[in-house]
């Protein structure tokens, strides 16, 4: 059975993702960082992958026991830096804890420039069926300015090669607006990206994070991405995609009928997922949980016997309501109203959103109707109090 | 009894304040112990500005060279523009007055017009040159100058230093000898002027009297005519500066008055006060306090109201020329629309409501009040922008009209009478006070003068010319108001009476300078500038494209949470105006920016 059989924005799927078990497996190593990346991440420690693919062994070890899993995500970080045996024992340990049910959706991050035949091959016998690749752009200018190290054609070849060695999904992730890219480069990277047929595409606008090379260079006068670029980039991309058959199911994700992204649509759904590795997040029995986001901190917690978890935070049942409306209000099928939903309606907030166009109830549900105004929603929901029930 | 009554009257900063210390100092009034510099200026305010707020008398006694034994009553008076009303009130109550001028700058625009404030009252004028000391004080040059507006001899003229001390003997003598003693007339009915008052939380309202005809006594009856309220004098007494119980104030004499009274606008400044049942002919020249600019004053954080109310209940228990009255904006919440004597008063209450009682307010632009003649023939003053009827309705507006008085070096006329003109000023006169130094009189709007008109002739004067002025009277004027609308809907706050002429550049400012402040929304925002429901200047804020981070968390939802709640806290001090959301600052930051263009 597989668990995300339909379009991909279908209401159905959204809701019932709420009750599926998945789990996050971070792998931090990378060759080097990227500019504008503030994820758990560290360069030059690969000599350390064994003894981190151990600490996750034991983490898993650690956990109590809980649902069988409908999706495992291995995300970085640069996965593909870890060996497949390495990574398939972890889906070993992960399906003899807690069980993996029928057609569960094993997905990792890959950079293409690691993706040999090979390593595909490892990857597909240790269990995965979907890899997300790291591509980001199809002009050289660009990647070079993101701090990628692949060729355009790299890229190209590794969507290939995931093809023909039989994985189920293929992903390809894309940045939008970087300063300098063109209308035209972005144009002819959405269709590079689409003349390679992927099962799912995820396209991000280049944010900058505080902390990052990329903030420090702006801070110093390198120019900044222009938001209204961006939206245009967006909306370039929407157009095209819808053309090549591919459905928007949330902000920034695309994909064909059964290959909605089986881990994200139960993040969307407020479903729970059990998380490993440093800086991890995960979402069980109504607690997010976070791990210690230093790589030695981690390593020497879990090999101490001790969960390497730095914090918790449990939400109120109101709380609780305006976070499923903001994490759910990102997917194109919205949310079922509740108390939340028909608060945000008649708030006076939600009345601007509604003007605007931003928000609307669509078949019962609310809708967010224009995406790039994602987080201006997000705002409203929050400014919720629990009086305007 | 030989008393001599007297004013000290200068413009700003020639020192009045430090000459008077001197006196009290020579006549033993103060020890050196509570000598502090500018005794008679006691709020904190004045001291940092140098100025007189209200005005305090004293009472000193004094052997002269001769072997006289003299009482000098020293009235002082305000040192601003602002308060000439007071001023000329403070003058009333003397004989004298000493006409004090700094001896680096000589004559200047408040030198003149205290100066025929004294001339109009009927004073002997004692003419006085200060900061000799100076080392860029031309002591000859300013006391010919000061000769030749009193029409006297420049030997006439003396020269002291307040500061260190010299020539204050001279003065003394003379103010005993040119002074005329107040007229003896104890058989008269009653009649003593109000000319000060202050507010004390433990006596209430406390009366500066001089009296001019018979006598005022511990526990009489008696009448303020201008408010026909009578009450029991329950206290009588001198300030020596330290108050000093009497039973009696004499004709001529000058003292305190306690009646019990506790609100401050019960007493009225040129007020007379008589016996209650001996009635006489008022004194002449008492009128009921007038302001000349109104602003609404509005807290920054709506949930100040109160306090802002309670603060301005308290300054006014002091201060009967302020005045206000509740007022709602759609923009800036509840606040109060305040009128102010003039712009320094404004600015001075203003800085006490933020220091002093620790507001932060937003003030709308001034105004002044426009007397409208509506088309049935009824005429109406309005002080609120708001206030202004419908223009089918108006057959006709005036303006008040202010005569301004302009001192500065001759080099600099030329762009005087270019800032004038530009004010819609109209030159009635000008003079040459000495071949470098030139008088102009000018007919100018008020509503002209209250926007940062003295700062620009300041700088353009780099800082030597000075301004007075008193009201004029009103002229039919082509006034207009000026809506600006944000989204379709009218910002109150920004709304202007103006000359139609000047209509096109105040609404094209402030689209622009708007333009800048309001944030981008969710739609094209229209800031327009109307004059009724025609647009006269017009620019869009171009509505967001994106307003949301599309970026993978991975399965962190809390701090993407955190970030937005961040900002939401930004987003609950926001105005709503016309669906558009505008920062508290924008509104500021439009309010203040006048001065700077």
């Amino acid at each position: 059975m597989t668990v995300a059989i339909g379009p991909p924005d279908s209401a159905n799927l959204a809701d019932d993702a709420g009750d599926w078990a998945a789990a996050y497996v971070h792998i931090p190593f990378c060759a080097r960082l990227c500019p504008y990346c503030d994820f758990a991440v560290v360069a030059g420690r690969d000599g350390a992958t064994n003894r981190y693919v151990a600490a996750l062994r034991s983490e898993i070890a650690m956990e109590a026991e809980w649902r069988q899993l409908d999706a495992v995500y291995v995300g970085g970080g640069t996965p593909s830096r870890v060996a497949p045996e390495q990574l398939g024992a972890i889906i070993d340990d992960l399906r003899g804890r807690f069980g993996l049910n029928n057609g569960a959706e094993v997905s990792l991050e890959a950079n293409p420039e690691d993706w040999t035949s090979r390593l595909a091959e490892g990857l597909l016998r240790a269990g995965f069926d979907r890899v997300s690749l790291g591509i980001q752009s199809f002009d050289p200018d660009v990647l070079s300015s993101l701090g990628r190290v692949h060729t355009p054609d790299q890229a190209a070849t590794a969507v290939a090669t995931a093809r023909r060695v039989g994985f189920r999904s293929i992903n390809i992730d894309l940045i939008f607006g970087t300063p300098g890219e063109t209308d035209d480069s972005w144009r002819d990277t959405i269709h590079r990206a689409l003349d390679l047929e992927p099962d799912h595409l995820s396209l991000y606008a280049l944010t900058v994070e505080r902390g990052t090379e990329l903030s420090r260079a702006i801070t110093a006068g390198a120019p900044a991405p222009d938001p209204d670029r961006q939206a245009d980039a967006y909306e370039a991309a929407e157009d095209l995609c819808r053309t090549a058959g591919l459905i928007r199911y949330e902000t920034s994700n695309w994909a064909r009928p059964d290959h909605a992204c089986v881990y994200n649509l139960a993040t969307w759904a407020q479903g729970e997922y059990l998380a490993f590795g440093m800086g991890a997040h995960g979402h069980r029995d109504g607690l997010r949980r976070r791990n210690v986001r230093r790589f030695e901190a981690y390593l020497d917690q879990v090999e101490g016997g001790i969960r390497p978890e730095q914090g918790t935070e449990a939400l109120d049942p109101w709380e609780r309501e305006l976070e499923r409306l903001l994490v759910g209000l990102r997917r194109k099928a919205g949310v079922v109203p509740g108390p939340g939903g028909e608060a945000l309606l008649r708030s006076p907030w939600g009345e601007r959103l509604k003007m605007a166009g931003v928000l609307g109830l669509v078949g019962g549900r609310v809708v967010v109707l224009r995406p790039l105004f994602g987080d201006e929603v997000g705002r409203a929901v929050l400014a919720l109090q629990p009086g305007e029930r | 009894m030989n008393i001599r009554n007297f004013s000290i009257i200068a413009h700003i900063d020639h020192g009045k304040s430090t000459l008077a210390d001197r006196l009290l100092e020579r006549m033993g009034a103060i020890s050196e112990r509570e000598m502090r510099e500018q005794v008679l200026d006691t709020m904190d305010l004045e001291r940092e500005r140098g100025i007189t707020i209200k005005a305090q008398s004293v009472r000193l006694t004094y052997r002269s060279a001769g072997g006289g034994d003299y009482v000098l009553n020293l009235i002082d008076t305000p040192g601003h523009v602002d308060f000439s009303y007071e001023v000329s009130r403070s003058l009333a109550a003397c004989e004298g007055a000493v006409l004090l001028v700094d001896a680096a700058q000589g004559v200047q625009a408040q030198t003149l017009a205290n100066a025929f404030l004294a001339i109009e009252a009927g004073l002997e004028i004692i003419p006085v040159v200060n900061k000799i000391d100076l080392p860029a004080a031309e002591p000859e040059r300013a006391a010919s100058e000061l000769a030749s507006v009193l029409g006297t001899d420049p030997d006439e003229v003396i020269r002291v230093s307040a500061k260190t001390g010299g020539g204050v003997d001279e003065l003394l003598e003379r103010i005993v000898r040119d002074v005329p003693p107040p007229i003896y007339r104890p058989d008269q009915p009653l009649r003593a002027l109000v000319f000060d008052s202050y507010y004390d939380p433990y006596r209430g309202v406390v009366c500066y009297v001089r009296v001019v005809d018979g006598s005022l006594n511990d526990g009489d009856t008696v009448l303020f005519t201008a408010t026909s309220e009578k009450h029991q004098a329950t206290e009588v007494g001198v300030l020596t500066p330290r108050a000093v119980r009497v039973p009696t104030l004499g004709t001529g004499e000058v003292g305190y008055l306690i009646t019990g009274v506790k609100e401050i606008d019960r007493i009225r400044v040129g007020d007379t006060v008589m016996h209650a049942g001996r009635a006489a002919e008022a004194l002449p020249g008492y009128q009921d306090p007038k302001p000349m600019v109104y602003s609404g004053l509005f807290p920054a954080d709506g949930e100040d109201f109160e306090r802002l109310r309670e603060a301005l209940e308290k300054l006014r228990l002091n201060d009967s020329s302020l005045v206000y009255e509740p007022e709602t904006s759609r923009a800036l919440g509840f606040g109060f629309r305040c009128g102010f004597l003039g712009l320094l008063h404004m600015e001075i209450i203003r800085e006490r409501l933020e220091r002093e009682y620790d507001l932060e307010l937003v003030a709308t632009a001034p105004s002044v009040a426009y007397r409208v003649t509506l088309t049935d023939g009824s005429v109406k003053e309005i002080r609120s922008p708001q206030d202004l009827p419908d223009s089918d309705r108006v057959d006709h507006m005036e303006e008040p009209f202010l005569k301004a008085m302009i001192i500065a070096p001759s080099e600099y006329v030329g762009t005087i009478m270019e800032l004038v003109q530009a004010r819609r000023g109209v030159m009635e006169h000008m003079q040459y006070l000495s071949p470098e130094r030139v008088e102009l009189i000018y007919h100018l709007p008020l509503a002209e003068v209250v926007f940062d008109f003295f700062d620009n002739l300041k700088s353009r004067t780099r800082g030597y010319g000075s301004l007075d002025y008193e009201p004029l009277d009103y002229r039919v004027s082509d006034l207009v108001r000026v809506d600006i609308l944000l989204n379709g809907q009218p910002v109150d706050a920004f709304s202007t009476v103006i000359h139609r002429d000047k209509a096109y550049q105040y609404g094209k400012r402030m689209v622009e300078r708007l333009r800048k402040l309001i944030p981008r929304q969710l739609f094209d925002v229209p800031i327009q500038a109307a004059i009724g429901s025609r647009i006269i200047s017009r620019e869009t804020v171009k509505a967001t494209r994106k307003d949301v981070i599309a970026k993978c968390y991975g399965g962190d939802v809390s701090r993407k949470r955190k970030l937005l709640e961040r900002q939401k806290e930004g987003k609950r001090r926001m105005k709503i105006v016309g669906q558009v959301e505008v920062p508290q600052e924008a509104f500021i930051a439009a309010l203040q920016s006048d001065a700077d263009e």
